[in-house]
């Protein structure tokens, strides 16, 4: 190794610069600014404790937010988790065509969260969507997908999943690919059947994985599912959607309370240290255990 | 063999049985997941009274060129522009901060050194999301606030590029540093002589990962960038979605979000393998 005064100071220069303007700065920037009264675009502050807090915590509209959020998240996260291991599983078989079988299956990735909310905006719009259409014909019913709540929820939410799918299914590929097949033999040769083989040896297996996208997943449903939102629902119809992240961006951006909009930052923030810190726990466990 | 339950030829037709259905069942998965995006290719053929027409028409129209065109036209091929450049830069900055810092922290024994690796690992958990207020006050501060400086300057320094690239130096035999002593090559020469021939497969993974995900960002130009002519692509999809006198241009709105999604997925396409080892790698920590 290298021993050097000043030059590994210089090579991190550069990242370190970078993360203390525009990470560490505007983090501790955003607690401040959520114990002040901001008015005019900044241009005044006054100090109110912990009033913005006091405020959300005691208003409706934010806690039916929370209760939306949580939906939201639990339907993002476990159908979208279970789907994308069934599909994994399926593609780990050896047939012929797995590689192209795999490539089919996970380029959604590559979308954005944008073009998944314009196509399935389309896919499901009362006259022009494939799905009412379908509908109308097998079942004889037009849901309303956007003016009923519990509907423009579901629709959010499946629009999530599915942009997700390809992300998830990756790493369930690779860690399904990493099990020593030995283990998966000795099942077989003790007699277990294919599901029993997959309940018992193959899921606790890839719980490393599974745990690791839950959290991912759970980060994506919070804050990268934005633009499904803003595209389809704006928050609505009423607030059946008004998720925290869009919340968040119509106090701030829309309404201008800035202060309020910085104690809602706060309050996911410390969700993604709680995250991050099972995380982190979780991973000392499975190091401990040499698994 | 211990274990064939059957006679065999039986057990061979239940396997290729089996191996149909599961092909049938892969068919049928890709199916339902390509068919939100073949719906949105048939829309961008179809004229405004076309898509508006009930039952829909499941047919290819021959509106595709000018759909396309009039996308382009809304200011769409610009931004595909401004999009490019500016996931470019980000990809390009991340790459090289990674590349020094990753450098840093395996070749070099400095004071803090654990305690930096912590500082600069720990942001891979902050969505920018959670500082966005601040962060945009900031920018307005800095007058930078509709400037490309803002879509690239925050997401220049990464955690995983850092990662990424300490893990792969560290994968590196220990003899190449001893040999490239022996010879008299110093830090730098070292890095760029000798380290960064052996290392554009990492270079690749993360630049692919890094585009689409420069790519796809939404919120914060929303945000930042006032000017149409200054606008990302994602936003673009917004604007293109604006109904006119109550009514969306769905053909327009469908070729807008293909030329979208272009260039991420051939990037995917192109280095899917790169893909699928930079997630591997940044995986394992």
């Amino acid at each position: 190794m290298y021993k050097h005064k000043v030059l590994p100071f210089l090579l991190l220069l550069p990242a370190l610069l970078i993360l203390g303007l525009f990470l560490y700065y505007p983090q501790v920037d955003v607690f401040l600014l959520s114990l002040h009264r901001v008015a005019l675009l900044g241009a005044r502050k006054v100090f109110v404790g912990f009033d913005n807090y006091r405020n959300l915590f005691t208003s409706p509209e934010y806690l039916h937010s929370f209760t939306v959020t949580l939906i939201f998240v639990m339907g993002v996260v476990i159908p979208g988790l279970a789907i994308s291991l069934g599909l994994a599983a399926l593609a780990n078989q050896k047939i012929r065509g797995a590689r192209l079988y795999r490539t089919a299956l996970i380029w959604p990735y590559a979308l954005s969260p944008a073009a998944a909310g314009t196509i399935w905006f389309f896919l499901f719009s009362p006259v022009a969507g494939l799905v009412n259409y379908f509908l109308d014909q097998t079942f004889g019913i037009k849901p309303d997908w956007f003016g009923d709540k519990h509907l423009a929820l579901f629709l959010i939410t499946a629009t999530a999943v599915w942009k997700n799918l390809g992300y998830n299914v990756i790493f369930y590929l690779a860690a399904l690919q990493n099990i020593p097949k030995e283990l998966l033999e000795a099942a077989q040769v003790d007699g277990a059947g294919a599901f029993r083989r997959f309940w018992k040896v193959t899921f606790p297996l890839l719980s490393p994985t599974t745990f690791f996208l839950l959290t991912m997943n759970m980060i994506y449903a919070f804050f990268e599912t934005f633009p499904i939102v803003d595209i389809m629902t704006r928050g609505g119809p009423g607030d059946a959607t008004n998720v925290l992240i869009y919340n968040l961006y119509r106090d701030g951006f829309r309404f201008f309370k800035t202060g309020l909009a910085s104690a809602q930052s706060v309050v996911l923030f410390i969700f993604v240290v709680i995250l991050t810190l099972i995380q982190f726990k979780a991973l000392e466990r499975r190091v401990h255990y040499g698994a | 063999m211990a274990h064939r339950p059957v006679s065999s030829r039986r057990y061979r037709r239940l396997r290729r049985l089996k191996k149909i259905a599961i092909h049938l069942a892969l068919i049928l998965s890709i199916l339902v997941i390509a068919m939100p995006v073949l719906y949105a290719i048939l829309g961008s053929t179809q004229t405004t009274g076309e898509a508006y027409r009930y039952p829909p028409k499941l047919t290819p129209g021959k509106a595709l060129i000018d759909n396309f065109r009039k996308a382009w036209n809304l200011g769409l091929g610009k931004m595909l522009g401004n999009t490019f450049l500016v996931a470019t830069g980000v990809v390009i900055g991340k790459v090289i901060l990674s590349i020094l810092a990753g450098f840093a922290f395996v070749y070099f024994q400095f004071p803090g050194k654990d305690i930096l690796f912590f500082l600069v690992l720990i942001t891979l958990m902050f969505p920018l999301e959670v500082r966005i207020v601040s962060l945009f006050e900031f920018f307005q501060k800095l007058k930078l606030g509709n400037t490309y400086y803002a879509l690239v300057l925050p997401f220049m320094a990464s955690a995983t590029g850092t990662y990424l690239f300490r893990q792969h130096f560290k994968s590196i035999p220990k003899e190449l540093l001893d040999a490239a002593r022996v010879d008299g090559a110093g830090p730098l020469r070292f890095l760029f002589q000798i380290l960064l021939p052996i290392s554009w497969n990492t270079v690749g993974a993360l630049a692919a990962v890094m585009f689409v995900y420069a790519w796809n960002q939404y919120l914060w130009p929303l945000l930042i960038i006032t000017t149409k002519e200054k606008q990302m692509i994602q936003v673009g999809l917004k604007m293109a979605l604006q109904a006119e006198a109550g009514e969306i241009d769905w053909g327009m709105a469908m070729a807008a979000t293909l030329l979208s999604i272009i260039p991420p997925l051939v990037v995917f396409f192109l280095l899917q393998e790169r893909f699928m080892r930079g997630f591997a790698l940044s995986r394992e920590k």
